[in-house]
């Protein structure tokens, strides 16, 4: 069981890059520690080649609204997703950008804030499109908010049935995220 | 599971082995899941070649006494509206969905409760009403889903489920209630073939002689005012010793409580009103709590529809406010907040 019981976790990237699929994952390890949880993904069409988003809230209360306007952590993956939410993030918030994709830092001084190139460390490792992975590793290990076997479990679920053998890739993917200093 | 899916898969646990349908966002997960799963259970699966099709395909089935569905977005129930109509008139039970997206005209996709009016004040021609669930979580979507098949078999008559854009492609974790325990319903009026034993049953909503079609909708009337009395439901919370009360449904609800809970935080005196069932509407505790406050207000993805209902209700006992967002837009708990702070100003 985690320490601290709300997480508002915003996922925002480019269409195509797994926003939704991390953001799954999350939510479902929410679930393994029995905790209360909501996914809201956009579907608009931003889902169509622009900026996608997903807001997921694990909470050990029931979830109220499942739209996040001021969130927790903010895993950003593309430049306009960081520009858009980087004022939003709640103070004494987390911010996760991927900085192969996103040449900036924040000027934030009330935030975490923390930078790892996942699609590039995901080219190199021969997995290119699981850069969302990676950087969800790296999303468990700086909040706590799930052991590296919940997310396994999670994995496990969120993955189709006919595909397992994308369980261990996914892992790798996770574990190089959480892994990384 | 998504909220789409939850409803498709609730359906087929209430029984559900007829449904016809045709895609569009946000709610085409249902037919999708339809798809995937009747023809294995041995149900009707049908994509018709138009939303019409699809609502007359559903009259003909519920005609026959089986459990049928259909789903849709706005638009789509729009073209629904005839058939609405003739199956309400020819009393007969079915369960459409509606996961509403903004409008008028196409709109747009995001999520919106602007088909309020259409759902709760009829949509199809003439004096009928249907039952009218709004859910606002995954669970209590798929609760609705079975209560909506027992109360139209209960009622012959349509129900429809009013969820949006959120509800249906939002996910969260779920359980489904035991199909065993819940009742069955003879339905002796069914055009299932007389066998030589009895006459012929007549499906039909044509009644050319005046006399006779008035008392059928007075008959049809009266079971109205029996839903009334028996059927509304809702949520509350913090009435007791409220300044002011929120009334708001379906997701926009959440939205609502967390602005709620964020002004008792303030320390203003602030309850909820969460109509379950639009129609029947909870008349009798908006009436009454409306001679204990200050005043309320209406919440909405729209631009004001659910709050005539409350003023009617409330007949002047109180002032009935209005803040809504609307074209898709989400109100934020923020501007909510704001809106109760200006009310106890």
């Amino acid at each position: 069981m985690v320490t601290i019981m709300l997480h508002e976790i915003l996922f925002a990237g480019f269409g195509g890059q797994g926003i939704l699929f991390s953001g799954k994952v999350a939510a479902y390890a929410g679930l393994v520690d029995n905790l209360e949880v909501s996914w809201l993904p956009s579907y608009g069409p931003e889902m169509r080649g622009g900026t996608a988003n997903c807001h997921v809230i694990i909470s050990d209360k029931p979830v109220g609204s499942p739209v996040i306007t001021t969130p927790t952590n903010l895993v950003a993956m593309n430049l306009p997703s960081f520009d858009k939410f980087e004022k939003t993030v709640a103070p004494g918030g987390i911010i996760i950008i991927d900085s192969s994709l996103i040449h900036k830092t924040s000027d934030r001084s009330d935030i975490s804030f923390y930078s790892i190139p996942a699609t590039q460390m995901a080219n190199d490792m021969d997995i290119p499109r699981l850069a969302n992975m990676i950087i969800l590793g790296k999303l468990i290990k700086v909040t706590g908010m799930a052991t590296l076997d919940t997310i396994r479990k999670a994995v496990e679920k969120s993955v189709p049935p006919t595909k397992t053998e994308l369980i261990d890739t996914n892992m790798k993917a996770i574990e190089a995220g959480y892994h990384y200093l | 599971m998504k909220g789409n899916e939850a409803i498709a898969e609730a359906a087929i646990r209430a029984n559900c082995r007829h449904f016809f349908g045709y895609p569009i966002t946000p709610q085409t997960e249902i037919s999708a899941y339809m798809a995937k799963r009747m023809p294995k259970i041995g149900g009707t699966f049908l994509q018709a070649e138009s939303e019409v099709a699809a609502i007359n395909m559903v009259y003909g089935a519920a005609g026959a006494g089986v459990r049928a569905m259909t789903s849709s977005s706005s638009p789509g129930i729009s073209l629904k509206a005839e058939g609405l109509s003739y199956i309400a008139g020819a009393d007969l039970p079915c369960v459409v969905v509606n996961i509403v997206r903004a409008g008028p005209g196409l709109g747009g996709i995001q999520p919106a409760q602007s088909d309020y009016f259409q759902a709760v004040k009829g949509g199809g021609h003439g004096d009928y009403k249907m039952i009218v669930l709004a859910p606002s979580s995954i669970q209590e979507t798929v609760d609705s889903t079975f209560d909506a098949f027992d109360l139209a078999d209960k009622y012959r008559m349509p129900v429809m489920i009013l969820g949006d854009g959120m509800l249906g492609q939002m996910m969260e974790p779920i359980s489904f209630p035991d199909s065993a325990d819940r009742p069955t319903y003879d339905k002796d009026w069914a055009t299932t073939g007389t066998k030589n034993k009895r006459r012929a049953n007549v499906i039909n909503s044509l009644y050319i002689q005046p006399e006779e079609l008035e008392q059928v909708i007075w008959a049809r009337e009266e079971k109205y005012r029996e839903i009334e009395k028996t059927e509304v439901k809702y949520e509350s919370e913090g009435l007791g010793d409220a300044d002011v009360v929120v009334v708001a449904y379906g997701t926009t609800a959440r939205v609502v409580k967390a602005a709620v809970k964020a002004a008792a935080d303030e320390g203003i005196k602030v309850g909820l009103i969460r109509p379950v069932t639009l129609w029947p509407f909870p008349s009798e505790i908006i009436a009454k709590t409306a001679k204990n406050v200050k005043a309320m207000l209406s919440v909405e993805m729209s631009t004001g529809q659910m709050v005539e209902d409350i003023r009617l209700a409330a007949n002047g006992a109180c002032p009935v406010a209005f803040y809504g967002r609307t074209g898709g837009v989400i109100p934020t708990p923020d501007g909510i907040l704001e809106q109760i702070r200006r009310m106890v100003i």
